[in-house]
């Protein structure tokens, strides 16, 4: 599987996000900076968590006006694997990638632990390697991941089974509507998400729960 | 030159935690009756040129493609 990471100033997991790429892939991601106009020839591309310049005006909402953006765009228009985590799920709500918006954790405190996510769509691309309704361990890490759609969306989300990630069994840590962690958009190619499984990928993370969602994205492009 | 200030405040409907933070601390300082507070941005622009009715139209684009994320926010435009 080829994959190109999205890089802006301020964004912080992308050497996470790039060594699970090319520990799972077998070969390091191209690295597309926010200037970039043209992304090349790739199968997925993702945008990493962090605080892309410095979360100011909304989070994410500098970083969607980017050029590389533009370009991002037209890659999952033409059915191309997209992934937004964390800032990066930020990012592709304020591009208008996905819907919604995603606003300041209830308890206004920054959240860094682990949470039980479900895999509430697991007939997904980015999906299909974990069982329907399996929950699994995952680490979060930040300070505005509280899911935000109005009632017509929501409902559509739902039906559609957008929905992808739910934070389960109480540990919705942000106050996210419905516990949405992660949702998808309608063609089934764009895919974002609060937590970060790019850090439960080997032994040495205390978990691989992470794993399965790379492994099934390089499996689909092989 | 043209002034204008811009009023971002969050849609009715829409938790504004921070805004909720704020009133229990002005009740914990004693200010008696605040019933709500929402929170919201203020932007001061300068716009060069005296065109107002192209000055509001682009500040109106400005706050479509930028200054407001019109899923949770509604903005307000005056010129000064």
């Amino acid at each position: 599987m080829k994959s190109a990471v999205v890089l802006l100033p301020g964004l912080n997991r992308d050497r996470d996000m790039i060594a699970a790429l090319t520990k799972i892939s077998g070969k390091p991601p191209v690295t597309v900076w926010q200037t970039d106009s043209e992304i090349p020839d790739v199968d997925l591309v993702v945008i990493p968590g962090g605080f892309s310049y410095g979360d100011y005006l909304r989070c994410g909402a500098i970083g969607a006006r980017m050029p590389v953006m533009r370009a991002v765009a037209e890659k999952a228009a033409r059915g191309v694997m997209v992934m937004g985590v964390c800032n990066g799920f930020q990012i592709l709500l304020e591009a208008g990638l996905l819907p919604g918006a995603l606003m300041r954790n209830a308890s206004l405190r920054f959240v860094c632990r682990e949470v039980k996510l479900e895999v509430a769509n697991a007939n997904t691309a980015f999906t299909r390697r974990y069982a329907p309704g399996q929950v699994i361990r995952c680490p979060v890490a930040h300070h505005d991941g509280n899911y935000f759609a109005d009632a017509e969306t929501l409902a559509r989300l739902e039906g559609e089974g957008r929905v992808v990630f739910r934070y389960a069994e109480g540990t919705n840590p942000n106050g996210s509507i419905n516990d949405i962690a992660g949702i998808i958009n309608e063609n089934g190619n764009v895919l974002g998400l609060m937590p970060h499984p790019e850090d439960l990928i080997e032994a040495a993370h205390g978990g691989m729960d992470g794993r399965p969602l790379f492994e099934g994205l390089v499996g689909r492009a092989a | 030159m043209i002034k204008a200030r811009v009023t971002v405040t969050l849609k009715s409907g829409v938790l504004d935690p921070q805004g909720k933070a704020i009133e229990h601390a002005l009740s914990g300082l004693g200010f008696a009756g605040v019933d709500q507070v929402r929170q919201g941005k203020v932007f001061d622009l300068e716009l060069a040129g005296s065109d107002r009715a192209k000055a509001q139209a682009d500040l109106k684009a400005m706050c479509e493609k930028l200054l407001a994320n019109t899923v949770i926010e509604d903005y307000a435009i005056v010129l000064t």
